[in-house]
């Protein structure tokens, strides 16, 4: 029933606001998601951005308007219960510091984002760390492991429906002009720049598949095709092994810098992670 | 028994006499298939949950058996009559034997 | 038998192409007659299976079945391995006969439902997947 209905929304909204837009994502009723956006100033290129969620079926859409339907809410509220568990053999848990997951919110709009302790780019997944072997005393979690996934998941959870806005001047430019120079440089034996495919061909086939604009507004996200939650670096980390080349690691500066680089790609945006994709 | 299996349901807390409710249900598992192949090349054995079953005050709404083509987390939405207040009890049933179960209240106002 | 060249071809052809759908086919039959006691089907009944023309992913395939006083409902994936999905039995307090779920689908193929109505007969009705080979996503 619920199904038919979604999909018949889907149908009368597209058939109403024909003229660019197609549906609409609201979460649970009660978070609308900015899913297209004008283009950030930086961008030369591209007029309008646009959430992969965008280049989606209604019935892969469909998963994320209602938490419990969305598989990666699951990891999330995992994410939730480890946020007030000790932390490795020590006392302190995330909780500790942060009373609620909630007085977190807003803080995954705004990564990456420069440390000025560090005087570096931190992504969430190094602030996460550091607030774990600095504050708590406890062994860092690896970059991509599941706790670390599921506690970004959390934050974006409850950051969604908030416009991205990563800052890319400042003491973060130089490294956002390297992310920039990574996504327009050709890697691999099929000599593909992020760009070719996500720049230039974005809404046109590969395989059968369609290309979207490579955001990552809904990272960590929830793939139908390996039915766990990716997190960005993975992400970028298949993407570069797609075009036959020796990829970066998760968590290395050129990753991090990406990073930067494509999320202010996607200012304006909401967060929406952790999204559904196939 | 399958790792961290959670198993979570919506149910509304209050119904209106006479009226039908939807439910839905969703267990983290991973209902492995039994026709993977892992890096040595050796096959996974199938492990998932094999039956699904939801009653009220102790009748039997919906017994849903199985099979690996069911996707990993598996989902169910259903519809149920509720004649007067009462506890539903949700049971899902592994090939290991693991049985996982929650309950909820519904008050019929 | 003297066999040409171009005709042993022809028949290791024909049979490449047609025996592996004939067991299939076997697999779906023979679940179906499992569950109807090999009583007669109709189509076009009170049971209406939706599904998604076209999966974007094979892995999670969202799927529902309705058939308003059916007992139970049988579900096939006719191009799967194996082609049980899950029976649903609805019970005394079933409120309506009708339930969603989320299936694999090894590729594209019909996706099958038999409903077995209160009065002892027999519904079918299905549906084809097309079941995309992803890009870099899929």
């Amino acid at each position: 029933m619920l199904f038919r209905t979604m999909t018949a929304m889907a149908l009368v909204l597209g058939a109403t606001t024909a003229q660019a837009e197609g549906p609409e994502l609201v979460i649970n009723g009660e978070i609308p998601i900015t899913t297209r956006a004008p283009a950030p100033e930086h961008m030369e290129y591209v007029r309008e951005v646009m959430s992969g969620w965008e280049f989606r079926s209604p019935e892969t859409q469909a998963f994320e308007a209602d938490d419990f339907e969305n598989p990666g809410m699951i990891f999330a509220e995992d994410g939730r219960t480890a946020f007030s568990q000790p932390l490795g053999d020590t006392d302190q848990s995330c909780a500790s510091c942060h009373e609620s997951p909630e007085t977190l919110a807003g803080a995954r709009a705004v990564y990456p984002k420069w440390d000025p302790e560090r005087e570096e780019v931190q992504t969430i997944e190094m602030q996460i760390n550091e607030c774990i072997t600095e504050r708590a005393g406890a062994e860092a979690w690896g970059y991509t492991s599941q706790p670390m996934t599921n506690m970004s998941a959390l934050l974006a959870s409850v950051s969604r429906g908030m416009p991205v806005n990563v800052a890319i001047d400042g003491p973060a430019h130089d490294t956002w002009l390297q992310g920039k120079e990574i996504y327009y440089t050709r890697y691999g034996q099929l000599e593909l720049s992020c760009a070719n495919c996500h720049e230039d061909n974005y809404g046109n086939m590969i395989r059968a598949d369609h290309l979207s604009q490579g955001q990552i507004n809904g990272f960590p996200t929830y793939r139908l095709k390996n039915a766990k939650l990716n997190s960005v670096h993975d992400r970028f980390k298949g993407c570069v092994r797609d075009t036959r080349a020796e990829t970066f690691s998760p968590g290395s500066p050129e990753f991090i810098a990406l990073e930067l680089y494509v999320a202010s790609r996607g200012n304006g945006l909401s967060v929406e992670g952790p999204a559904v994709r196939n | 028994m399958a790792d961290n299996v959670t198993p979570r349901v919506r149910v509304p807390s209050s119904a209106s006499a006479g009226e039908d409710i939807t439910i839905k249900t969703l267990i983290s598992h991973p209902m492995e298939s039994g026709q993977r192949k892992d890096k040595e090349g050796n096959t996974i054995p199938r492990s998932i949950i094999n039956r699904f079953v939801t009653t009220f005050n102790g009748e039997t709404v919906i017994d849903v058996t199985m099979e690996p083509a069911i996707s990993t987390n598996p989902y169910f939405e259903f519809v149920s009559k509720v004649p007067e207040s009462g506890t539903f009890e949700f049971t899902w049933y592994d090939d290991d034997g693991s049985v996982y179960t929650e309950s909820k209240d519904i008050t019929v106002e | 038998m003297n066999l040409s060249r171009r005709r042993t071809l022809a028949l290791g052809a024909a049979a490449a192409i047609f025996l592996p759908r004939i067991g299939w086919a076997d697999a779906t039959t023979d679940a179906i007659a499992e569950f109807t006691g090999g009583a007669d089907l109709t189509e076009g009944g009170a049971l209406k299976l939706t599904a998604p023309e076209i999966a974007e992913n094979g892995n999670t395939v969202p799927i529902e079945v309705d058939a308003p006083g059916a007992e139970a409902i049988l579900i096939l994936a006719t191009g799967n391995p194996n082609p049980d999905v899950g029976t649903f039995h609805f019970g005394p307090l079933s409120g309506a006969q009708m339930a969603s779920t989320r299936i694999r689908l090894a590729g594209t193929q019909d996706v099958v439902a038999v409903a077995k109505m209160a009065d002892g007969t027999f519904q079918r009705a299905s549906q084809e997947v097309k079941v995309t080979i992803g890009g870099c996503g899929g």
